[in-house]
C-alpha cells in the first residue's frame, strides 16, 4: 500500500512519515496533499500559546484526556525552538504528555521551528492537514514559548487559547498589543499560586475596553498539574466555537486563513524563484556589494532584483 | 543529508536518573540533530509508540538500573513487530562489559558506557543512521 492509502486507513507510521516528508520539503509529500486536500477541513483546531513554562503542554495533555473520554480522536502538534546556530533542537513537550502516550486515539508530534519565526514551524500548517486527513476531531497546536509578538497561530487556529501564569507582569503588560490581542480564551494556569486573582482582574479590566461587545474572551483560572477546572476551560473554548458558528465568524476566519496561507506559500516560492535567478553570475553578491559601498541604494537594487522575474 | 537527524532519547525502566540522558540530548542538539526527549520511567511500549509518532531515525536509550538485558531487546522486538526495521538503536548507561555482546546481538547497534565522549556518540550516530 502506498503512503496515501495507509494514511487514510489510519496507519500511524504513514502519518508520521508524511509529516517528516513535509518538514523536509519533499515534493512527493506536496503531491499527496494536493490529492487529499479535499478531505481536510473537518477537524477543529485549537491553538495553545503562552510564555515558556506557563504549562501549555501539561494543559494540552489534560484537555486532550478530557476529550478522549468522549471518544474524540486527538492530534497534537508541539513546536519547540530550533537552534539558529546549529539547526539542532530539544523537543521536550512529550515529557508532559506521558499519560497519552499509549492512547490509540491520540497522535502526538513534536516539531522544531527550523528557522521560522512567529511561534510555529513552516510545516505546521501542512502537518495540521495530515492530522485532519488522518481523522482527528480536534487538533491542538502548541506554539513555542512565546513573547509578545509571535502570532502566527492565529492564522491556523479556530480558537486561540492563551496560557498565562500569575505575577508575570503588571497591568501594563495586559494592555500591550500583540499576543494578548489574539486570544479567544485566557487560561490562568498555576492558579493555586498567589496573585492568580489579580492577574485575572487585570485581564478582565483590559477586556472591558474591547470594542467588540458581542464576544468577550473568557478568563478561566485552572491548575493543569492538579487537573483542576479543565472542564470549565473546555467549556469556554466550545463557547467560542459556538459563537463563531452562530455568527458566521468561523467561515470568515477560515477564509481569511486560507488567504494567508496562499499568500505565504506564494511568497516563499517567489523568493526561491528570485534567489535561483539572483545567484546566476553572482548577480546578488554584486548587488549587495554595490549597496554596501553606497554605489546603489537598496530601493533601486530591489527593483533590479524583481526585474529578474520579468525577463 | 540535508535534513536534521531525528533522535528519540528515552529512559526505559524505573531508575530516576537522567543527567546522562540530558547531557547526550544536549550534545546531539549541538550536533544539529532534533532530539525528542521522552522523560523518565518509560515502558518499552511507550518508547516504541513515541519513536513511531515522531518518525525518528534513531532511538537512543539510557538505563542505570540494570534492566538493560530485558528492556533494550524488548524495544528492538516491539519495533520489529510493527514492521519498523530501518531505525538505528543505541544504548548507554551503567552496563557491564560482559552484557554488551548479547545486547549487540539483540539488535542494539552500539552500547556507550560511562566515560564515552559525546563526540564519539555523535560520530557513531552520524555514520550509522540508516535512512537517508
Amino acid at each position: 500500500m502506498n503512503i496515501e492509502d495507509r494514511l487514510l486507513a489510519g496507519d500511524k507510521i504513514a502519518c508520521a512519515r508524511l509529516i517528516s516528508m513535509l518538514e523536509n520539503n519533499e515534493k512527493e509529500a506536496e503531491e499527496i496533499l494536493k490529492k487529499l486536500y479535499h478531505k481536510t477541513g473537518k477537524a477543529y483546531i485549537i491553538g495553545v500559546t503562552g510564555s515558556p513554562g506557563a504549562g501549555k503542554s501539561t494543559l494540552t495533555e489534560k484537555m486532550a484526556k478530557k476529550l478522549r473520554e468522549e471518544g474524540k480522536k486527538i492530534g497534537i502538534l508541539a513546536i519547540d525552538p530550533t537552534s539558529p546556530f546549529t539547526g539542532g533542537a530539544i523537543l521536550g513537550d512529550r515529557i508532559r504528555m506521558t499519560d497519552l502516550s499509549l492512547d490509540e486515539g491520540v497522535f502526538i508530534r513534536s516539531m522544531g521551528t527550523r528557522g521560522n519565526l512567529g511561534g510555529l514551524s513552516k510545516a505546521t500548517s501542512s502537518a495540521i492537514k495530515v492530522l485532519d486527513i488522518f481523522g482527528c476531531d480536534y487538533i491542538f497546536v502548541e506554539t513555542v514559548g512565546v513573547g509578545q509578538s509571535e502570532i502566527d497561530i492565529v492564522k491556523m487556529a479556530d480558537t486561540v487559547l492563551m496560557v498565562l501564569v500569575p505575577n508575570m507582569g503588571d497591568d501594563i503588560q495586559a494592555i500591550k498589543a500583540g499576543t494578548m490581542e489574539i486570544a479567544d480564551v485566557f487560561a490562568i494556569n498555576k492558579s493555586d499560586l498567589d496573585g492568580a486573582d489579580k492577574t485575572k482582574l487585570e485581564i478582565e479590566m483590559n477586556l472591558d475596553l474591547n470594542e467588540n461587545k458581542d464576544f468577550r474572551p473568557k478568563v478561566v483560572k485552572v491548575s493543569a498539574i492538579k487537573n483542576k477546572d479543565i472542564d470549565t476551560l473546555l467549556e469556554a473554548i466550545f463557547e467560542h466555537r459556538d459563537y463563531q458558528m452562530k455568527t458566521g465568524n468561523y467561515e470568515k476566519r477560515r477564509i481569511n486563513n486560507a488567504k494567508q496561507e496562499l499568500l505565504d506559500l506564494a511568497k516563499e516560492d517567489l523568493i526561491n524563484l528570485i534567489m535561483k535567478k539572483a545567484v546566476e553570475n553572482d548577480f546578488l553578491n554584486t548587488l549587495v556589494n554595490e549597496v554596501y559601498t553606497r554605489k546603489k541604494d537598496p530601493y533601486t537594487a530591489k527593483e533590479e532584483l524583481l526585474n529578474l522575474l520579468l525577463n | 543529508m540535508n535534513r536534521p537527524i531525528r533522535v528519540l532519547v528515552a529512559k526505559p525502566g524505573l531508575d530516576g536518573h537522567d543527567r546522562g540522558a540530558k547531557v547526550i540530548a544536549r550534545a546531539l542538539r549541538d550536533a544539529g540533530m532534533e532530539v525528542i526527549y521522552t522523560g523518565l520511567r518509560q515502558t518499552p511500549e511507550q518508547i516504541v509508540e513515541a519513536a513511531i509518532q515522531e518518525d525518528v531515525d534513531v532511538v537512543a536509550m539510557s538505563i542505570l538500573s540494570g534492566a538493560h538485558n530485558t528492556l533494550f531487546p524488548k524495544v528492538v522486538n516491539l519495533l520489529k513487530e510493527r514492521g519498523v526495521t530501518d531505525r538505528l538503536i543505541v544504548g548507554g548507561g551503567v552496563i557491564p562489559d560482559d552484557d554488551i555482546p548479547f545486547l549487540i546481538q539483540s539488535g542494539v547497534e552500539a552500547i556507550f558506557t560511562p566515560g564515552t565522549s559525546t563526540k564519539d556518540v555523535v560520530e557513531f550516530i552520524t555514520t550509522h543512521v540508516k535512512r537517508q
